[in-house]
């Protein structure tokens, strides 16, 4: 039998071991924030220079085999409306008029964060990040949940409607097999005029980029987006207006999205690990003196 | 005689040479230059050098310091005040036809010294930066196919002209 001094103790010494299992497991967390594998390539998209021309979407299509487009690659009307990334295309470019500046065209693709939204909210762990910086996805394994394409801050994945018996996700992988595992641009890099796009190394283009900012600060605004957004990314951009005029969100956390649930999922074990023993002794201890109550009565009952 | 005529010549042709080249100092200015490093897509372009020098008579708008022209961005005067001009003065002399190989990567990485020069575009990056650019505030022509026209490679990939995709009702009556 259990006396009050013993309860309480045991009571004491629980919550010591979860105070402490807490405070290393803050620590553990904190400690193991990602800030991108030390070599990953990344692409600095300098929005100034774009032009329209469409030609990164035209050579995404063909690197890609995707399907047909609806228009061909050099019709400007499809500018009218803001598109966004499908499974038909994975690689779009918009254009934005900026009052007293002129016209901007952004192209859109995965931007390939350092720790990915979709990785952390895909079940079926379809999502790698790989040492290069790519974030690509298993389709054999895709069940078509679209988990990714809610958890994606930048509105990338796309689904694959049309297909009626196996929907999947699809989405930019960087050209990853047929060119970024090769030391390769990605195809869009490889044939824009204008080089708006330079491939290098993330931590280069960083740089790279504060240079170009420096040098002509009457050019651009004074940030590069995706340096810091969301635990950063390796698609990052710079541009001569501000960036919520051109579709990219600037108000965006610099913490990458699974912080938003780290703390809660981290608790989740100690719960499902002390709360079943702290209970249990709780309802023996309860049950116990009652039960003997019970079965006293019992006796008496029985006796009667 | 002869010899005195042959001088005579010479000086003549020498006065001409001056004359046509009176812009900029250099050993031989090619009149026209074939450009055609996206040849799997566009055809070349025939680059009317010697209209550009003669409608721009400033070398250094194009070929920064390597001419030997006044360079008047601060941060490459720096160096380039009096460096004079360079043996190489072709685009592609300096401006790599395919920047992002991890040779070149690492070649614009290590250069000497480490400082300028490291965010040096490619080649078509050059040509279309400085061409587009310019044509651009000067009112030249801007349009892709201004230039260079598209060859059948660049129709397949573009699925444009023949290739263009097959035009449906469809989307018409989706509206409805």
């Amino acid at each position: 039998m259990i006396d009050r001094r013993d309860f309480l103790k045991g009571c004491l010494a629980c919550g010591v071991t979860a105070a402490s299992i807490g405070v290393v497991g803050k620590n553990a967390l904190a400690a193991g924030s990602f800030e991108g594998y030390p070599d990953a390539m990344g692409v600095l998209v300098d929005l100034t220079r774009c032009v329209g021309c469409r030609s990164c979407e035209a050579a995404c299509n063909n690197e890609q085999k995707l399907p047909d487009p609806d228009l061909p690659f050099d019709d400007q009307s499809v500018f009218k409306e803001e598109r966004r990334t499908t499974a038909k295309a994975y690689t779009v470019v918009n254009k934005y008029e900026v009052a007293d500046k002129d016209t901007l065209f952004r192209k859109m693709q995965c931007n390939h964060c350092n720790e990915p939204a979709c990785l952390t909210s895909c079940f079926v762990n379809a999502y790698t990040k790989t040492k290069e910086g790519a974030v690509i996805y298993n389709s054999k394994v895709c069940v078509g949940c679209r988990n990714c394409m809610i958890a994606c801050p930048f509105n990338i994945p796309a689904y694959s409607y049309s297909s009626p018996t196996n929907p999947l996700i699809k989405k930019c992988i960087f050209c990853y097999e047929t060119r970024l595992k090769n030391g390769r641009p990605p195809a869009c890099v490889e044939i824009c005029p204008q080089q708006v796009m330079t491939f290098g190394h993330r931590s280069d283009l960083i740089e790279m980029g504060h240079e170009r900012i420096k040098n002509d600060p009457s050019k651009y605004v004074s940030k590069i987006y995706g340096e810091k957004e969301v635990g950063g990314t390796s698609w990052m951009y710079l541009s001569s207006v501000d960036f919520d005029k051109i579709g990219l969100d600037n108000h965006m956390q610099n913490e990458p999205i699974i912080s938003n649930v780290k703390d809660f999922l981290g608790m989740v074990p100690m719960v499902l690990s002390i709360w079943p023993a702290l209970f249990t002794g709780i309802h023996l201890l309860a049950t116990k003196n009652k039960g003997e109550h019970g079965d006293h009565d019992h006796k008496e009952g029985d006796q009667q | 005689m002869h010899a005195v005529k042959r001088q005579l010549v010479m000086a003549l042709m020498g006065a001409l040479v001056l004359l046509v080249s009176n812009v900029c100092f250099g050993t031989s200015i090619p009149d026209k230059i074939t450009i055609n490093s996206i040849q799997k897509y566009y055809d070349g372009v025939s680059f009317n050098h010697a209209a550009h020098i003669n409608n721009l008579k400033d070398c250094g708008l194009c070929h920064h310091h390597t001419t030997g022209a006044q360079v008047s961005d601060p941060n490459c005067i720096r160096c380039h005040k009096n460096s004079g001009a360079q043996a190489v003065v072709s685009c592609k002399g300096c401006h790599a036809a395919e920047p992002f190989t991890p040779e070149a990567l690492k070649r614009q990485k290590d250069q000497f010294p480490p400082i300028y020069h490291m965010d040096k575009v490619g080649l078509k990056g050059s040509y279309h930066l400085g061409c587009l650019g310019c044509h651009k505030k000067m009112g030249g022509p801007t349009g892709c196919q201004d230039c260079h026209k598209r060859n059948v490679s660049g129709d397949v990939i573009f699925h444009s002209n023949i290739y263009a995709p097959k035009t449906t009702a469809e989307p018409k009556q989706s509206h409805h």
